[in-house]
C-alpha cells in the first residue's frame, strides 16, 4: 500500500478533495471565444481572398453573433472571477510569460474590432439603415475602406484566441492532463470547426455551405488526428502523464469523451457532411448542432478531468 | 539571501500544533488552513512505513503561480519568499491550478492567499510561528546562504527530499529522511 492522508483536517473548499476551482464559467468561455475566433477567422479569409460575394453568410451574417458570442463569454469569464472589483488590474500590465494576460488584451482588441466588422455591414444586411449621424457615416465609409486589412488583423487575432483558449491550460504544468504542447492547436482547430458549423448552421445557400462543409471536414479529420497524438504522447510520456490519460482511457471520463466528443462530435458530423458532399440530402442543423455539441463538452471535459490530473508524489 | 525550511519527518508526530499556530498568527478564516500534515502509510504489514510531513507553500524558485499569475499580483519577494498582494489579486484562480501542491486557496473575501513565511514576522528577526511552537522541533527554519543558519544546519548532514521535483518548480521545503 501506499496512501497520503491529511491528518491535520484540511477540507478547503473546492481545492479537497480534489481541486475544483473551475467551474462551468471556463470551459463555457474557451467555447465561445473559439467559436467567435472561428467565425471571425473565415469572414476575414473570404475577404483577403475576393470571394465575399460567393461567401455571403460568412463574410456578412455569421459575424453577426461574434460580437454577442464574445461578450457572453466575457460575462462568463468576469463570473468566474473571485476577486471580481479588482478585475481593471488586468489592464494594468502586460505579462508575456501569462497567457490569460494576453489573452485578455487579445480580447480588449478583438471584441471591439468584430462590432467594427458588423457596423461597416449593416448597411447591406439592414439596406434601410441610416446613421443619422454625418461623422457616423463618414466612419462608416472609413471602415469599408480598410476591409481588407481590417480581415487581416481579425484573422491573425482570430488565430491567437484559438490558440490561446489552449495554451491557458496547457501552461499549467501541475495538470499533467493539460500541460501537453498539442492542446492549442487542438483548442485552436476545435474552434474553427465550431465556429464553421455555426457559419454553415447560419448560411442559406447550398454552394456557400458546400464550400464550408469541405473545409470543416479537414478540420474534423485534423482534429481526430491531434486527438490521437495527444493520447500517444500521453502513453508515451511518464507515469504522471500516463495517469491524467487514464481519466478517458477507462477512467471516469472514458464514456463521456469517446461518445459526445468523439463519436458524436466529430466522426459521425464528418460522416453526414461527406455524406451531404456526395449528395445526400442531411438537414444542415443536424451536423451543426452535433459539431457546436461536441466542441462545447470537449471543453467541459477537458477543464474538469484537468483539474483531477495531478503529479504524485 | 534564500529562505527555506527543513522539515524532519523522523521527529514530527502530526499533533498539528503548526497548523493551528498559523491560523492563530495569520488569522486564518474558519475552515481554511495555510499548512497541513500528511501521514504517508506504504509497504506491507508488518513492514509498514509512517512519514509524518508538515507541508505547506514551497516558496519555489521556479514558482508556476508567478509565472502565470497575469496581474502580477503573485510575485517574489527578497529571500525567495513568494507572496500575493491582495489589491492586485483579480481571483481567476490561475496560480491555484498552476501549484502543484494545491497550497493556495481563495479566501472568503476574494483574493487568494496562502502561506507567506510568516513574513511579518521573519521582517523581525523570528522565526515563522508554526517553527516556534513545534513541540518536537521538527521544523527548522531559516537562511541557506548562511551556512550557520538554523535551516542549514539541519540539512548539513542529513538526507532529505522535496516533493514533486519533477514538477521543475525547485521547491524550498526539504523534508528531512
Amino acid at each position: 500500500m501506499d496512501e497520503e492522508l491529511i491528518v491535520s483536517g484540511r477540507h478547503i473548499p473546492n481545492i479537497d478533495p480534489y481541486l475544483h476551482v473551475w467551474h462551468w464559467q471556463i470551459p463555457l468561455y474557451l467555447f465561445l471565444g473559439g467559436l467567435a475566433a472561428g467565425i471571425l477567422f473565415f469572414a476575414g479569409y473570404f475577404v483577403v481572398t475576393g470571394k465575399q460575394e460567393k461567401m455571403k453568410a460568412t463574410v456578412k451574417w455569421a459575424p453577426i453573433i461574434a460580437p454577442f458570442v464574445l461578450v457572453i463569454g466575457l460575462t462568463a469569464l468576469f463570473w468566474d472571477l473571485k476577486h471580481k472589483l479588482y478585475f481593471w488590474q488586468l489592464y494594468t500590465t502586460v505579462r508575456f510569460e501569462s497567457p490569460m494576460s494576453w489573452g485578455a488584451w487579445t480580447l480588449m482588441i478583438i471584441t471591439p474590432l468584430s462590432v467594427l466588422w458588423v457596423a461597416s455591414y449593416l448597411k447591406e444586411i439592414i439596406p434601410t439603415w441610416d446613421w443619422k449621424v454625418v461623422w457616423f457615416n463618414r466612419f462608416e465609409s472609413w471602415l469599408i475602406k480598410i476591409r481588407v486589412p481590417m480581415a487581416w488583423v481579425m484573422m491573425i487575432l482570430a488565430v491567437i484566441l484559438g490558440i490561446y483558449t489552449g495554451i491557458l491550460l496547457s501552461a499549467f504544468n501541475a495538470r499533467p492532463l493539460w500541460n501537453t504542447s498539442i492542446l492549442g492547436p487542438l483548442f485552436l482547430v476545435s474552434g474553427f470547426s465550431t465556429g464553421l458549423a455555426a457559419t454553415i448552421w447560419i448560411s442559406t445557400d447550398p454552394a456557400e455551405r458546400r464550400i464550408l462543409s469541405r473545409i470543416d471536414l479537414v478540420f474534423i479529420v485534423v482534429e481526430l488526428f491531434l486527438i490521437v497524438h495527444l493520447f500517444m504522447g500521453f502513453l508515451a510520456g511518464t507515469e504522471t502523464a500516463v495517469e491524467s490519460a487514464k481519466l478517458f482511457l477507462g477512467g471516469s471520463f472514458t464514456m463521456s469523451f469517446w461518445v459526445f466528443v468523439v463519436i458524436l462530435g466529430l466522426i459521425f458530423p464528418g460522416v453526414l457532411e461527406a455524406m451531404e458532399l456526395r449528395g445526400l440530402h442531411v438537414p444542415k442543423w443536424i451536423p451543426a448542432a452535433l459539431i457546436l455539441f461536441g466542441g462545447l463538452m470537449f471543453r467541459f471535459i477537458i477543464v474538469e478531468a484537468g483539474q483531477i490530473s495531478r503529479f504524485l508524489n | 539571501m534564500r529562505y527555506a525550511m527543513a522539515i524532519d519527518t523522523k521527529k514530527c508526530v502530526g499533533c498539528s500544533d503548526c497548523v493551528v499556530a498559523c491560523q492563530l498568527e495569520n488569522n486564518v478564516p474558519d475552515g481554511y488552513c495555510r499548512d497541513w500534515i500528511v501521514e504517508n502509510v506504504k509497504g506491507k504489514y508488518p513492514g509498514l512505513f509512517l512519514e509524518f510531513r508538515s507541508e505547506r507553500c514551497n516558496h519555489c524558485d521556479n514558482a508556476p503561480c508567478v509565472r502565470c499569475c497575469p496581474t502580477g499580483a503573485s510575485h517574489i519577494v527578497d529571500g525567495g519568499i513568494v507572496l500575493v498582494t491582495r489589491d492586485e489579486c483579480i481571483g481567476c484562480c490561475a496560480c491555484i491550478e498552476s501549484c502543484p501542491y494545491d497550497a493556495r486557496y481563495v479566501h472568503p473575501k476574494g483574493y487568494i492567499d496562502k502561506c507567506t513565511f510568516c513574513i511579518q514576522r521573519v521582517e523581525k528577526g523570528q522565526n515563522p510561528a508554526c517553527v516556534d511552537v513545534c513541540p518536537t522541533h521538527c521544523l527548522h527554519f531559516g537562511d541557506l546562504d548562511n551556512s550557520n543558519s538554523d535551516v542549514s544546519m539541519a540539512l548539513k548532514d542529513r538526507k532529505w527530499k522535496v516533493l514533486s521535483p519533477d514538477a521543475g518548480t525547485r521547491p524550498q521545503l526539504y523534508f528531512l529522511i
